[in-house]
């Protein structure tokens, strides 16, 4: 960063810093509201939202919202049921849409740009207008598990799991990550013997971390957020995700403080995946320009 | 024994016809260079014989046996790209040692050999490093590295130098002559710096839009051009041409002029000619004698000393330009005339068609 030596200069910078950390604020205080009100009684909760108090730990502080919540519903299961689909789908995903990506990229064959025109079309198709028809696929497919082969996919784990595996977005991002890759070093590869599979394991994914890291942080974020399709799919309580968790705190009379305290505990995992794949997703959507 | 044979090779992307109906032999052990000008199909060439671009048309074989359908690992060639292509994510060692890694060769053997390359190009202190801690030269020598390793029965060079400076470029030259000699392996070379193609070949094949204009010694395509591509792509500076018709036949010499130069006689076959015939003379720069009496009077327009010589721009009566390559302590000066005589058993007749008329033997 260059020297500041002009007063002019000084108040520039102080104005642009000012301005980020008014922005960083507008989206860091419905955190800190939730944090903080998961700690405060419903009562108290509510007649803080009227002053800055609702942004600040006092009044009656406590652990009560979360024990309520762990009595209301089994937060637990929900939080392993989101982690465990999310985390296969997430790597399921990154092997197969990098490799999908690669076959597109690298490999000849006959319709490969129209194939992958129709795949990223699918982009523009709402989640919402293929739900329907979906269930009723996922519903007369058979399974092979531990008890034989099974009808009818509802209420799994894989039913929030397999249909998911691949999809337009995370193969575009690799698309356009292979994309970019000097084609002589798939062609240096090839020559020194390397199988594509090798090629693919050996000279491709160790240099597309920037990409895996943001379509891994992408897909987690989608994943982790799925609300319509487990609510679909699972009618048992042993297989839902926490999303749908969240319905068990507004019945008649909604507990805000438990509701906050839910909220909390679920936003964790997000936050630590994200903080430990940040510096290869910053650096990658620098690169790529691709929204976050 | 690995020589290399190609039939009629075609290359053809849509409609478009690239490299058109190639015939080559090449002897094993041999130097060849592709050279021409940007486009002309010669890295496609070589990448057809690398095996990664399809064979359209034609044979293509490698130590007798036809390789068209075989994949590039089976054809027993290493290429070192113009790129460098090495693997961003791998140190040297592991670079240089990826294709035998690929090939499951014993550990101890596979370090033997990447020590013995790294030793051969003087890189044994950068084997812990990786690609972006090394200059461009050395990066090069890594690339040459890993084709040495992996012994092929030919070595394919795609401009390998064209990203280096000057004076790297030098040395690396002598550098591919040497391991040339030190492996006695055949190695194509691609370039389109006729300087290199001229120090490195063999044998050079000129090409031009996809079709071979002459295949031969570097002093055989300087001397005698088989056609005026050829005459004006080898050689720096480029040969003059300047027009002529026949003046007078007589057996083995043809005597011409045109407005540009007085009457020169050349030694030709002469068959086929006729008082009249309009033609191309082709001389060198340096194959032009100052004299008093000198067939060419032309004006000194640009003067180029170089120390050892002075490179002369002139302008002919007619307003084309040519170029002289004089001593380096001639004396001459913008707006000065010159007479100038083409060597006369040097220079070049071509008819017009453009092909160059056989010497008289």
């Amino acid at each position: 960063m260059a020297a500041v030596t002009s007063p002019n200069q000084r108040l520039k910078i102080s104005l642009k810093y000012l301005l980020l950390i008014l922005v960083a604020l507008v989206f860091v205080f419905p955190i800190v509201f939730m944090v903080v009100s998961s700690f405060k009684p419903d009562l108290q909760l509510l007649r803080d939202t009227s002053s800055f108090a609702a942004f600040l730990p006092v009044g009656d502080i406590s652990l009560d919202n979360y024990f309520a919540a762990f009595r209301r519903a089994p937060v637990g299961l929900f939080v392993f049921n989101s982690i465990f689909v999310t985390t296969l789908t997430v790597l399921g995903s990154l092997f197969l849409c990098s490799m999908a990506a690669f076959a597109f990229v690298f490999l000849e064959f006959r319709g490969k740009e129209i194939v992958l025109s129709i795949i990223i079309a699918t982009l523009i198709v709402p989640f919402e207008t293929i739900a329907v028809p979906m269930l009723m696929v996922v519903n007369s497919l058979p399974w092979i598990g531990g008890s034989g082969i099974t009808w009818g996919w509802l209420n799994t784990y894989h039913v929030q799991i397999v249909p998911f595996l691949a999809d337009a977005l995370t193969i575009f991002l690799f698309v356009q990550f292979f994309r970019d890759l000097p084609k002589e070093l798939i062609e240096a590869a090839r020559l020194d013997g390397a199988s594509w599979f090798q090629i693919y394991s050996m000279v491709i994914v160790p240099i597309a971390g920037p990409v895996f890291a943001t379509a891994a942080i992408l897909k987690f974020l989608a994943m982790y957020n799925q609300y319509l399709w487990p609510l679909m799919v699972t009618q048992s309580e042993q297989f839902r995700p926490v999303m749908v968790g969240l319905q068990y705190f507004f019945q008649l009379n909604t507990a805000w403080g438990e509701v906050m305290a839910y909220l909390s505990m679920i936003t964790l995992p997000v936050l630590a995946f994200y903080l430990f794949l940040q510096r290869a997703f910053i650096t990658s959507i620098a690169s790529t320009g691709i929204k976050g | 024994m690995a020589g290399l044979s190609l039939q009629n090779l075609q290359k053809t992307y849509g409609k478009v016809e690239v490299i058109k109906g190639v015939n080559l032999e090449i002897e094993h052990g041999e130097f060849v260079v592709f050279v021409g000008p940007s486009g002309c199909g010669k890295s496609t060439l070589l990448r057809m014989i690398a095996g990664l671009e399809d064979i359209t048309g034609g044979e293509l074989s490698i130590g007798g046996q036809v390789v068209n359908a075989m994949q590039p690992r089976d054809r027993g060639v290493a290429m070192v790209f113009q790129s460098y292509a090495l693997y961003p994510h791998m140190t040297v060692y592991d670079n240089v040692g990826f294709g035998l890694r690929i090939k499951k060769t014993p550990k101890d053997e596979r370090d033997a050999k990447i020590r013995e390359a790294a030793r051969i190009l003087q890189m044994e202190h950068l084997l812990d490093r990786k690609p972006a801690q090394l200059s461009g030269g050395q990066r090069q020598r890594v690339a040459i590295g890993r084709a040495i390793v992996r012994q092929p029965e030919v070595f394919l060079f795609d401009e390998p130098l064209s990203n280096l400076d000057a004076s790297l470029r030098m040395d690396m030259r002598m550098e591919i002559s040497k391991l040339h000699q030190d492996l006695g392996a055949t190695m194509i070379y691609v370039t389109h710096d006729q300087v290199e193609a001229m120090t490195l070949a063999d044998k050079i094949v000129v090409l031009n839009a996809g079709v071979v204009q002459q295949v031969g010694s570097p002093l055989e395509l300087y001397n005698r051009p088989a056609n005026l591509f050829v005459a004006g792509f080898i050689g720096s500076p480029k040969m003059n041409f300047i027009a002529v018709q026949v003046d007078e036949i007589k057996p083995g010499m043809v005597t011409v002029s045109g407005p540009d130069i007085r009457a020169v006689s050349i030694p030709v076959v002469t068959d086929g000619l006729t008082v009249g015939t309009a033609l191309t003379l082709g001389t060198r720069p340096h194959q032009m004698l100052t004299a008093d009496q000198g067939a060419i009077t032309a004006t000194v327009m640009l003067v180029e000393h170089l120390g050892n010589e002075t490179i002369v721009s002139l302008r002919l009566p007619s307003g084309k330009a040519i170029v002289a390559g004089l001593d380096g302590d001639f004396p001459v000066a913008v707006g000065d005339t010159l007479h100038l005589t083409p060597e006369a058993n040097k220079a070049v007749l071509f008819d017009e068609d453009g092909r160059s008329l056989p010497i008289k033997s």
